[in-house]
């Protein structure tokens, strides 16, 4: 991960800070910064999103192709996920450590039969499927990355339209695939049970949810909880040099869930209300 | 070639346009706060983005150093690199590198994997990714006043979001303004533009579908004070009395792109004061 230097006096001022529910920027522990997600950035993707949480900023871009169903699914499509760390401040590990660490994750949590409806991609058992190529581009680091990322993969594949086609056989039975004719029929993926992840640092006796990146160099561990809409957790990971006790497990996992159905509440208003705009809405992207 | 017309009789493109004319460009200045200097352009469908961290302590980055030094120590070094995670040319590259009488340029071509119609397996390190990168170190070495910071390297890292043709142009764009944004001083704006020529017409700011078509393509960056060219590259075959046409054509586009780049600039500081209470 990138990371700050700090002074002992400036990790002290934020430890204690925290002690009393009052963090640098006047959060209290359990307060996301403002968050800004904004669907439909990139054109030639089948859908993408743009979310900005704090100084953190994710591009996902999903692009949806035709292959072969895995052979233990065969009447599933799947998902495949991608991540870029353009940003130079990763030295040491390196961005390929860092991108592939996170792409296990997101497999990890999107590994359980409700996440995706992955019937839905399925075109002809055994022989066509949709895949999708979720590539996670991440432009600017400031701290929580796995939050941010989980959020903005969220809303893209809310954003996802995949074009609806029909299978059709001819009499020496080879199978031809047609794409509708009107470029606006297609698919949408129901997102209502895709996990976001809730990282919880723990700094001092407390911990916090959505860190900047002074206040994880001052945490020695975390917990990551991927947590869907209902309060329902999909996977959990400790991360971290340092070492929690059981009860500050179940304490974070708890924190965790209850944060996690706020964020997906807001996210679901602030998707839809961009959906109800239509296609007429303006688009800001990074201009605005 | 056939079916898809790049001219038409009446002398539109494909896309509407004339031949002279470009796309619609809208650029921002300081689009991220922890970079030294950052900025977007939209060219038309193509989006780029640039970021630029500098001048600072000459410190090697990761796999920059190994495309740096693959033509010295061969491909071997490139897979032990990729093994190691960068760590080895990391700690042996950087002091070395430092150039005792004037800044070190270091430009990263990255195109993401969603950025083209066809999915993309590698965002960088590839062949193409690469000769980016050093034409655009060879366009901004010529611009920026290296001398005035010796011993210390400037890191221009290019993103590109959505490629629908001039992804050079775009970059070049965007790199000038990030630079601009960064604060480092530079001889003149340096302003690009790509033009081909069809049906005997020179165009400018190919699209993709222009480029793909496999006319002539040329590339031009420029600098429009003093009318100077910082990167010249032309590829396919074109008959040397059509080249000054084209090249006209390129570097009209490029002041153009001047023109509009200025404006943003103006407006960025013009904002800027306005914050600041001047």
């Amino acid at each position: 991960m990138a990371s700050v230097t700090l002074s002992e006096a400036e990790k002290v001022y934020i430890v204690h800070g925290v002690q009393e529910d009052l963090r640098v920027d006047g959060r209290g522990c359990e307060d996301y910064r403002c968050v800004e997600v904004e669907t439909d950035v990139v054109s030639n993707t089948s859908g993408s999103a743009r979310v900005k949480l704090g100084h953190t900023d994710i591009l996902v871009g999903v692009k949806a192709e035709m292959g072969t169903p895995k052979l233990e699914k065969p009447n599933e499509g799947y998902l495949e996920f991608f991540v870029d760390c353009a940003t130079p401040e990763f030295e040491g590990r390196g961005g390929d450590d860092l991108g592939t660490e996170i792409a296990n994750t997101l497999y990890r949590i999107f590994n359980n039969k409700s996440s995706v409806d992955l019937k839905t991609l399925c075109i002809s058992p055994r022989e066509h499927c949709w895949v999708l190529y979720v590539d996670v581009l991440l432009l600017e680091c400031g701290g929580n990355l796995f939050d941010a990322i989980s959020i903005a993969v969220k809303a893209a594949l809310f954003n996802t339209r995949i074009p609806r086609v029909r299978v059709l056989e001819d009499e020496e039975g080879s199978k031809d695939i047609e794409l509708s004719d009107d470029p606006y029929d297609c698919i949408r993926l129901s997102v209502e049970n895709v996990p976001c992840i809730v990282t919880l640092c723990k700094i001092g006796y407390r911990h916090v949810v959505d860190a900047t990146l002074q206040e994880e160099a001052c945490s020695l561990a975390s917990l990551l909880v991927s947590v869907t809409s209902k309060g329902v957790v999909t996977c959990m990971r400790k991360v971290g040099k340092g070492s929690l006790d059981p009860e500050s497990i179940f304490e974070m996992m708890e924190t965790g869930k209850r944060v996690g159905k706020v964020l997906h509440a807001s996210l679901q208003s602030v998707v839809h209300k961009e959906e109800s705009l239509g296609p007429k809405r303006q688009k800001v992207g990074f201009l605005g | 070639m056939a079916g898809l017309e790049l001219l038409s009789d009446q002398g539109y493109r494909v896309d509407g346009r004339r031949a002279g004319e470009l796309r619609k460009i809208q650029a921002r200045m300081g689009v991220f706060a922890q970079a030294d200097g950052s900025a977007y352009i939209e060219q038309g469908n193509t989006k780029a983005l640039a970021v630029v961290y500098g001048p600072h302590e000459g410190m090697g980055q990761g796999w920059t150093q190994g495309s740096q030094l693959k033509g010295a120590r061969g491909r071997h070094m490139q897979d032990r690199e990729r093994k190691t995670g960068g760590f080895v040319l990391e700690i042996r590259g950087s002091r070395a590198r430092a150039l005792p009488d004037r800044a070190l340029v270091n430009c990263q071509y990255s195109s993401a994997t969603f950025s083209t119609g066809e999915r993309k397996r590698r965002p960088h390190g590839d062949r193409k990714s690469c000769e980016m990168g050093l034409q655009l170190r060879q366009t901004f070495e010529a611009a920026i006043l290296t001398q005035l910071h010796p011993r210390s390297q400037i890191d221009i890292y290019v993103q590109v979001l959505q490629a629908d043709g001039g992804t050079y142009a775009a970059c070049v764009n965007a790199a000038t303004l990030a630079v601009l944004d960064a604060g480092i001083p530079m001889r003149d704006f340096v302003c690009a533009c790509s033009a081909g020529f069809v049906d005997g017409t020179a165009l400018a700011d190919l699209s993709h579908v222009e480029e793909a078509a496999g006319g002539p393509q040329l590339a031009l960056a420029l600098l429009p004070a003093s009318g100077q060219i910082a990167l010249l590259e032309m590829d396919a075959r074109l008959h040397e009395d059509h080249l000054e046409r084209v090249l006209e054509a390129a570097a009209q586009a490029a002041r153009d792109v001047h023109t509009l780049l200025d404006r943003v600039v103006r407006q960025h500081v013009r904002e800027a004061s306005i914050l600041l209470g001047d």
